[in-house]
């Protein structure tokens, strides 16, 4: 059947429709947030005035979303290979191994700036060869790579475990953590760039890895967009058949585009580890992995839009605990329930609007549509 | 006097910016076969979509035997008597015939009074019609021409006078068709009113009454069959005259560039499509595979271009053997000098969300002249696409656009152009022209030509007989995975028609 709608500019495409997706997520919270008996209004104020009000609110906005970069980054580079990797968060964890190790073997030797590349490398490494086997089990077995990533996520939670209470725990320590990294391996702060603008920070741990998360995120466009590898890539992710027709190899590319998925899913690790804690502790990803789906998906898997909406997710995560302190009606459970709603919204309603805004823009301006209209079959 | 059956009055429909159709008259008269032909995207589906209700038209008036209708819903329609018989069926596959024609007309939550009432029903149709078929036969264990009767019934059982059939003989061998046409006639003896729509304009001829054309979705003529021609009819659909044979000269075939030796192929569930078939094609020839649909031309064309798994035999390219384990590389035949049009386009030749430009590469994009290092080379590729818009006069003329927003014929246009600009030595096409409207089937089939009189080998399959016929200079049958006869491309159609149905013995037998 012919779709009646109109081709929409891209400003539409990528600005309007995530906002009008996202207003009606917070419409929707609004409603909960009166459920519980509070004003939305003042709750919203509350919200964004927590994340982006004081130096301090920005810091914490931006060292969330520095993570939320790099697990939005490793789920696009993988959808655009058409695979859905669900492991960003098992995969992130275990890079925790390979950053403790790095971290604890050289803090006292090395200075943080050579720390940090063996880190950088040892988290990426850890995080691609957490996606080998499922990849792997994908390409040569068939078996789908969702039920696997998930597997792995409750693997790398054990081994996790089991080295954080064994090996990697210092003797009389009754914590489940490594012991606290010297200043050889503590990634240094950002806080003075915020403060550069007159604002005061007492302290945040938003650091450096922020930049490293920029810059990735520009070599992940290069990559998809401007290397043959990235062809192939978004090929076999639109359609395997094409992808066997132009000789591109399935097996080679799905674990080729795995192990990069995993290797940026590995560095977001790198920013609560050397970036905060100062250790490798227990859980220390919490979710990070699967917020990065939410994130790429809002950003519609490009990174620029993966920046952006990782930066929203921060401010959700900052202004939501800054609204659960002020507000003591709304606990931390409403603020899941707010961040689903924008997931919801953002990411598994995505389209569900954009029949509408087509329509609006057919019936507004029929100059600034295309010419896709009547494509049925045998018209 | 005659009596109009349906009397669409100043339709308008637009999409966006697109009307598919602009002020469309029409009078259907009660107990005729009305033909509506155009090119792709002339508007007819548009058209007959609004009578069924699936669109409403954005003005104009529709008149069901004299009385102004509002048909908002296919249930509407039916309810009008209005039956619809779509080019892709819509039929379970795994229920009986009677269960498909109850579907959604239960009259009852408990089946069996249902069934009892249908089963006395069909007979009584199966009576007045000769629409024979088992009721309690299994959907997918009928060929494709029951399959398509079963449709009819179906609408005939819910009480339709009019009967509207889009594109009913795509999937049909000649033998199917001419038994549909029967069909058709008698319905029409009986007081039925039938549109049907196609571009096949032998057909038109061959069994309708009135004829009307659409061309950019206007009504540009309606004429009385007996008194047109298929050179009008072609020439209001296009706008121009066409030509409908290409003209090309005799063949002058060189060495063998294809040898196919024994070649068998299983499908996934390990049914044998393709039974040791050999066949040679030489530099400078065309060589045409005729069937139906589903005789394993498809699964030979992937043997052949080293997607699919062969089980056995063998393909030498250049008097090299082709690996056939499954393991080739296709990327490494085309370096071999061997270019493919896939038959599916859509899935398999392109990429649809990709830019244009980059489905100019695809295939050849390890190709150092479109790369810098591990970089795509985008100003080459680009300036390489816009070689090839301007060449194949690709429309619009802009490489940086969605493949999805072309047209099938401008689609395919970007496949060949992609194929043949490889230089290739040996060209296999599957499908060369389906989906494409009748200028851009001149504009291919005279590419197809010219590369042959350049002394390229070129292997082209197609469900289009005509098609077939036109290019060929040697054409090959398929029939149930084997190659039944081989003519030359001055066998008649009824003959090539008795092969594709199978009936080799008593063809040879005349």
């Amino acid at each position: 059947m012919s779709t009646p709608y109109a081709k929409l500019p891209a400003w539409a495409d990528y600005g309007l429709i995530p906002v009008i997706n996202l207003a009606v997520a917070f419409v929707v919270a609004g409603f909960v947030v009166l459920l519980v008996g509070e004003n939305p209004f003042r709750a919203a104020a509350v919200l964004v005035e927590g994340a982006f009000g004081r130096g301090q609110g920005i810091a914490f906005t931006l060292f969330y979303a520095t993570t939320f970069i790099f697990s939005g980054l490793s789920f696009a580079v993988a959808a655009h290979c058409g695979l859905f990797n669900i492991g960003g968060e098992g995969q992130g964890y275990i890079a925790g191994l390979g950053i403790g190790i790095v971290c604890l073997a050289f803090d006292s030797v090395l200075p943080w700036w050579l720390t940090f590349p063996l880190a950088i490398i040892a988290a990426a490494a850890m995080g691609a060869l957490w996606a080998l086997i499922p990849a792997y089990l994908q390409a040569k077995r068939g078996s789908h790579i969702v039920i696997t990533t998930i597997m792995f996520n409750f693997i790398a939670a054990s081994v996790m475990v089991y080295m954080l209470v064994g090996m990697l725990k210092p003797a009389n320590s009754m914590a489940p953590q490594t012991r606290t990294f010297l200043d050889g391996a503590q990634l240094p702060k950002l806080n003075w760039v915020i403060e550069l603008f007159g604002a005061k920070i007492r302290s945040a741990p938003f650091n450096i890895t922020f930049l490293l998360a920029l810059v990735v995120a520009f070599l992940v466009w290069v990559l998809i967009w401007r290397t043959r590898l990235g062809y192939e890539m978004r090929t076999y992710g639109h359609s395997p058949k094409a992808a066997r027709y132009a000789g591109i190899s399935e097996t080679r590319i799905i674990i080729v585009a795995m192990m990069i998925s995993g290797a940026l899913a590995g560095m977001m690790a790198l920013n609560p580890t050397m970036g905060d804690q100062h250790n490798v502790a227990l859980e220390f990803v919490s979710g990070a992995g699967f917020v990065g789906i939410a994130v790429a998906l809002m950003g519609r898997l490009h990174p620029v839009g993966i920046v952006l909406a990782a930066i929203l997710f921060g401010m959700l995560y900052q202004g939501g605990a800054e609204l659960a302190f002020e507000m003591p009606a709304i606990s931390r459970d409403i603020i899941v329930i707010i961040q689903g709603l924008v997931i919801l919204f953002a990411g598994a309603l995505e389209h569900m609007f954009r029949p509408y805004v087509q329509a609006l823009f057919a019936s507004l301006s029929p100059r600034t549509v295309g010419m896709e209209a009547v494509k049925g079959k045998g018209a | 006097m005659a009596q109009a059956a349906i009397e669409l009055i100043g339709i308008d429909k637009s999409f966006g910016a697109v009307r598919a159709n602009r002020d469309i008259n029409l009078e259907i008269v009660r107990g005729t076969i009305h033909g509506i032909v155009g090119e792709n995207g002339a508007g007819k589906s548009t058209l007959m979509s609004i009578l069924y209700g699936f669109y409403q038209a954005d003005s104009g008036e529709i008149r069901v035997g004299g009385q102004s209708a509002s048909i908002k819903s296919p249930n509407d329609a039916i309810a009008l008597g209005i039956g619809m018989v779509h080019q892709h069926f819509m039929l379970v596959d795994n229920f009986t015939v009677l269960e498909n024609v109850i579907l959604g007309a239960e009259s009852d939550a408990l089946l069996k009074k249902s069934i009892a009432k249908a089963r006395s029903e069909l007979e009584r149709l199966e009576r007045e019609y000769g629409l024979e078929v088992d009721p309690d036969a299994i959907i997918e264990e009928l060929p494709v021409g029951l399959q398509q009767r079963v449709e009819i019934l179906k609408a005939l059982y819910r009480g339709a006078e009019i009967l509207i059939l889009d594109e009913p003989t795509g999937v049909l061998t000649p033998a199917e068709a001419n038994h549909l046409f029967r069909i058709l006639k008698q319905l029409k003896e009986q007081g039925k009113t039938i549109v049907l729509i196609t571009h096949k304009l032998r057909e038109i001829m061959a069994i309708t009454d009135t004829v009307s054309v659409m061309r950019q979705g206007t009504m540009v003529a309606t004429r009385e069959t007996r008194k047109t021609t298929v050179e009008e009819l072609a020439e209001l659909m296009v706008g121009r005259r066409v030509l409908l044979r290409v003209e090309k000269g005799e063949a002058e075939a060189g060495g063998v560039k294809l040898a196919v030796q024994n070649l068998t192929v299983k499908d996934s569930r390990g049914v044998t499509m393709v039974d040791d078939i050999s066949f040679d094609v030489r530099a400078g020839e065309i060589v045409g595979i005729a069937g139906v649909a589903g005789n394993g031309q498809s699964e030979m064309l992937e043997a052949i271009s080293g997607i699919r798994r062969a089980v056995s035999g063998s393909v030498m390219l250049d008097g090299k053997p082709i690996d056939l384990t499954g393991a080739a590389d296709p990327g490494e035949l085309r370096d071999r000098g061997l270019a493919h049009v896939p038959e599916d386009r859509h899935h398999v030749g392109l990429v649809l969300a990709f830019e244009e430009n980059e489905n100019s590469i695809l295939g050849y994009h390890d190709d150092p002249r479109y790369l810098r290092g591990p970089f795509l080379n985008i100003d080459a590729i680009r300036d390489d696409a816009r070689d090839k818009i301007a060449k194949y006069d690709i429309r619009p003329a802009d490489c940086r656009l969605k493949t999805a927003n072309f047209s099938g014929g401008n689609q395919q246009k970007i496949v060949l152009a992609r194929e043949m600009e490889q230089d290739p030595g040996v060209l296999i096409v599957g499908q060369p022209t389906r989906g494409v409207d009748v200028g851009a089937i001149e504009f291919i089939h005279k590419r197809l030509i010219a590369m042959r009189d350049q002394g390229k080998a070129v292997l082209v399959v197609s469900v289009e007989l005509d098609e077939i016929r036109s290019l060929s200079d040697r054409i090959l049958v398929m029939f149930a995975g084997r190659v039944v006869g081989e003519r030359g491309p001055e066998a008649t159609e009824g003959e090539l028609g008795l092969l594709m149905a199978g009936v080799e013995h008593q063809e040879a037998a005349e």
